[in-house]
């Protein structure tokens, strides 16, 4: 139904495809924004917004419209047009990797030949727009966080291309709905769990989310490169990010969880497939909200150390691996079991090395007057 | 840790550099009321803090030497106003000694234990706060808040007010306890030690929060007496310092209980001696309801209009940030000639300067954090 162009006319059919997706994207945003506020609502036993038509289903309507109508400050130091054209800037790149991701099979706006290719270069522009509105807001904040924002965006995006090339190699290709297609039988999360992980450490720091969200840190730079906007440019910001999100979690479900493929290669129809697409990507964010909710964030040069000492090399390593195996073209079982292992042994290293820290039973000593452990000269 | 400016200069090289002020405050969500601090930070590094404060001030003091005795009371509960029972103890119990009044036991358990739920309600305030400076999405803080929640509306169910009950009185308390106060006090214990470990599972035993406090700025015994520490702030560099047992007052000799003392003053540390004094008031809050004797709250006879003729004292409690010190001057008639507070808050803030230079922009917000001050008693 979706292979061939609307009414046989190109040009048309790419204004069609891509009003769709604008739509489309503009209604995700505002549910996502929802569904973010709904679930770690949860977590944090409260009830989220309840009060907006049913369970709160119209609050992001609610919220879209009191942005249009706010007034647009800018800051007298500002430097007008940057200012001006930050948000605009932030927000195309996400809306062109829209254009190359697969929502059902030979359907998305256009199948390119190398569209995980296009993803990363495009998303690299993303820091455009982030760095214009850090530097022309004429604020501190804007500033700390706006520079934190491209060191982390440019380093990350080496980890990520790096396990996302990873995948490349053993798929055999570039073409994100060939990728799918390959995935009839096994999700690629199962042959490359190591790179899933890395894969999504480094889209968490791509978004700026908990615990890599330093750029805009709420208790630190008070909200980052967007603190100075207000109302429609600060909700170009937000549907930037949102739909950044969204684009992500579509790619990730793409090449690692089969995307629109059913599992086991079962075929049933385009709205199945379109139905797919959403719930895997709607995993992939519950994921990312999970994080959001539970993990603390990181300080700047930790963050940036993590990148360059513990992923990069991890996912060069994993390249590495995933190299002999296809050059020597040793069974993909065992690179399974290779990628599993290295998958479970990083977060588990992870997770371990938070038992350095002393147990909260330990701590109880008792009182003794006027004696200092360290032998120092000290009398209270 | 600290890196000073010519080796600034040196790690530059020749480029030139300039600092930037960063002014945080006060109106910031990690200063935790009205406080200001300006730091002068080299990209992220902070190179000087100037702290401002006073932006709180109520008079305290003043307004206290203009009062009758039990008009003061009021005001001495709300400087520390996360535990204001604490403070308005202090008060009480200084009033009480400098007049020679006696106090019934029962009235005297019934403070101890109103005292030790309100320490818990202040550590728990500290313990989701903190949570929230190092970056946590406020689910440390909605945890903390539903153990809060139950500790104010049982000294709701006592007093008849959450935060500023004024309950206790120069000779007693206002009245007994309810009925059921015992199985809801016990039940309000056990769901404290969920959340306690509930907390503390999410917080310490967390990486990402464990690499962001671990070793943050050691504090040595000799330093914090230097400094002026007291409370969780020099108990965390492993000096066992607590007036409950150094200059026991009340009924606090009778009970048994420990002081958890940190390793090296860090940050965690300071975090988790105040974890684990929580466990030390719920035992203490425990004893009180098993020895809690019968009999009246509140002395008989007590004058109508309390006029105390010569005398002065100072009488040193251990509050929850420190060491509540109250002054009282006597020159006869209804009111003191001279009241001071010795407030723990601002003595542990007084260090800022010496803690945050030389860490990270990131690191400052989460030093102050663990101070936990209450701009309240700084500011008086």
């Amino acid at each position: 139904m979706f292979g061939e162009a609307f009414f046989g006319l190109s040009w048309l059919d790419a204004i069609i495809r891509t009003v769709i997706i604008v739509l489309l994207m503009t209604v995700v945003v505002v549910y996502l924004t929802y569904g973010e506020r709904k679930v770690i609502a949860r977590f944090q036993m409260r009830l989220g917004p309840t009060r907006t038509g049913p369970a709160g289903l119209l609050q992001g309507v609610a919220d879209a419209l009191k942005l249009l109508v706010k007034e647009d400050v800018r800051p007298r130091n500002a430097d007008r047009w940057v200012f001006e054209f930050a948000p605009y800037l932030t927000f195309i790149p996400v809306f062109l990797v829209l254009i190359a991701l697969p929502f059902a099979r030979d359907w998305g706006v256009r199948n390119l030949a190398l569209g995980m290719f296009f993803v990363f270069a495009v998303l690299g522009l993303n820091i455009v727009g982030v760095l214009m509105a850090g530097l022309g807001s004429g604020n501190k904040y804007a500033l700390l966080g706006g520079v934190r924002a491209a060191a982390q965006m440019i380093s990350y995006e080496i980890p990520l291309v790096v396990a996302l090339l990873a995948v490349a190699m053993v798929a055999g290709t570039l073409d994100l709905n060939a990728i799918v297609g390959m995935q009839d039988e096994r999700p690629f999360v199962l042959v490359q769990p190591l790179a899933f992980v890395i894969f999504f450490m480094a889209v968490l720091s791509e978004l700026h989310r908990a615990p890599f969200d330093i750029p805009v840190a709420e208790s630190e730079i008070v909200g980052g490169y967007f603190v100075e906007y207000s109302g429609i440019r600060w909700s170009m910001f937000q549907l930037a990010e949102y739909a950044a999100l969204w684009a992500f979690s579509i790619f990730g479900a793409a090449i690692f969880l089969g995307g629109w493929q059913f599992p086991f290669g079962l075929e049933w129809g385009w709205g199945w497939q379109l139905a797919l697409t959403f719930i895997k990507s709607l995993l992939m964010i519950t994921l990312v909200f999970w994080v959001r909710a539970t993990l603390p964030r990181l300080r700047m040069d930790q963050l940036m150390s993590f990148c360059w000492k513990v992923l990069i090399e991890v996912s060069f390593a994993l390249l590495l691996v995933n190299g002999l195996f296809l050059y020597y073209d040793w069974p993909e079982a065992l690179l399974a079991a290779a990628n599993w292992a290295g998958a479970i042994a990083l977060l588990s290293a992870i997770y371990l090395r938070a038992a350095r820290k002393p147990a909260t039973k330990n701590l109880v000593g008792t009182y003794k007057h006027a004696e200092t452990p360290s032998g120092e000269a000290a009398t209270p | 840790m600290a890196i000073w400016p010519e080796e600034r200069a040196a790690a530059a090289g020749a480029l030139d550099t300039v600092d930037m002020t960063v002014n945080v405050g006060p109106q910031h969500p990690a200063t935790h009321g009205v406080f200001r601090m300006v730091l002068t930070v080299d990209g992220e590094l902070v190179v000087d803090c100037e702290p401002y404060i006073g932006y709180l001030h109520r008079g305290l003091e003043k307004l206290s030497e203009n009062a009758d005795y039990r008009q003061a009371m009021g005001w001495w509960d709300r400087t520390d106003y996360l535990a204001g029972l604490c403070c308005e103890g202090a008060y009480v119990m200084a009033v009480e000694k400098l007049a020679g009044i006696e106090v019934p036991e029962r009235a005297e358990y019934i403070r101890v234990l109103m005292m030790e739920l309100s320490r818990i309600n202040s550590h728990f305030m500290f313990l989701g706060a903190f949570g929230a400076d190092v970056g946590s999405f406020g689910t440390s803080f909605t945890y903390a808040w539903r153990e809060r929640e139950r500790i104010y509306d049982l000294i709701e169910e006592v007093a008849g007010d959450r935060m500023f009950p004024t309950y206790f009185r120069i000779g007693g308390v206002t009245m007994d306890l309810p009925e059921n106060f015992e199985s809801r006090c016990r039940w309000v214990l056990g769901s404290i030690r969920q959340g306690l470990e509930d907390l503390d599972g999410l917080l310490t035993g967390n990486e990402v929060f464990v690499e962001r406090c671990l070793g943050l700025t050691p504090v040595t015994p000799g330093q914090a007496i230097a400094w002026g520490f007291t409370g969780p702030m020099l108990r965390a560099t492993g000096l066992p310092w607590d007036i409950r047992k150094a200059e026991p007052y009340s009924v606090y000799p009778q009970l048994d209980f420990e002081i958890p003392v940190g390793r090296q003053g860090d940050v965690f540390d300071r975090f988790h001696v105040r974890l684990a004094e929580c466990y030390q008031s719920a035992r203490i809050i425990e004893q009180c309801l098993d020895a809690l004797p019968a009999g009246r709250v509140l002395a008989p006879k007590l004058p109508k209009t309390l006029r105390i003729n010569e005398g002065e004292l100072y009488f040193p409690t251990e509050g929850t940030k420190g060491e509540y010190g109250v002054y009282l001057m006597a020159r006869g008639g209804a009111q003191p000639y001279r009241a001071k507070l010795r407030s723990p808050s601002f003595c542990n803030l007084s260090a800022l300067r010496e803690l945050v230079v030389g860490s990270y922009l990131a690191d400052a917000i989460v030093i102050l954090g663990s101070l936990d001050i209450v701009l309240g008693e700084v500011d008086k």
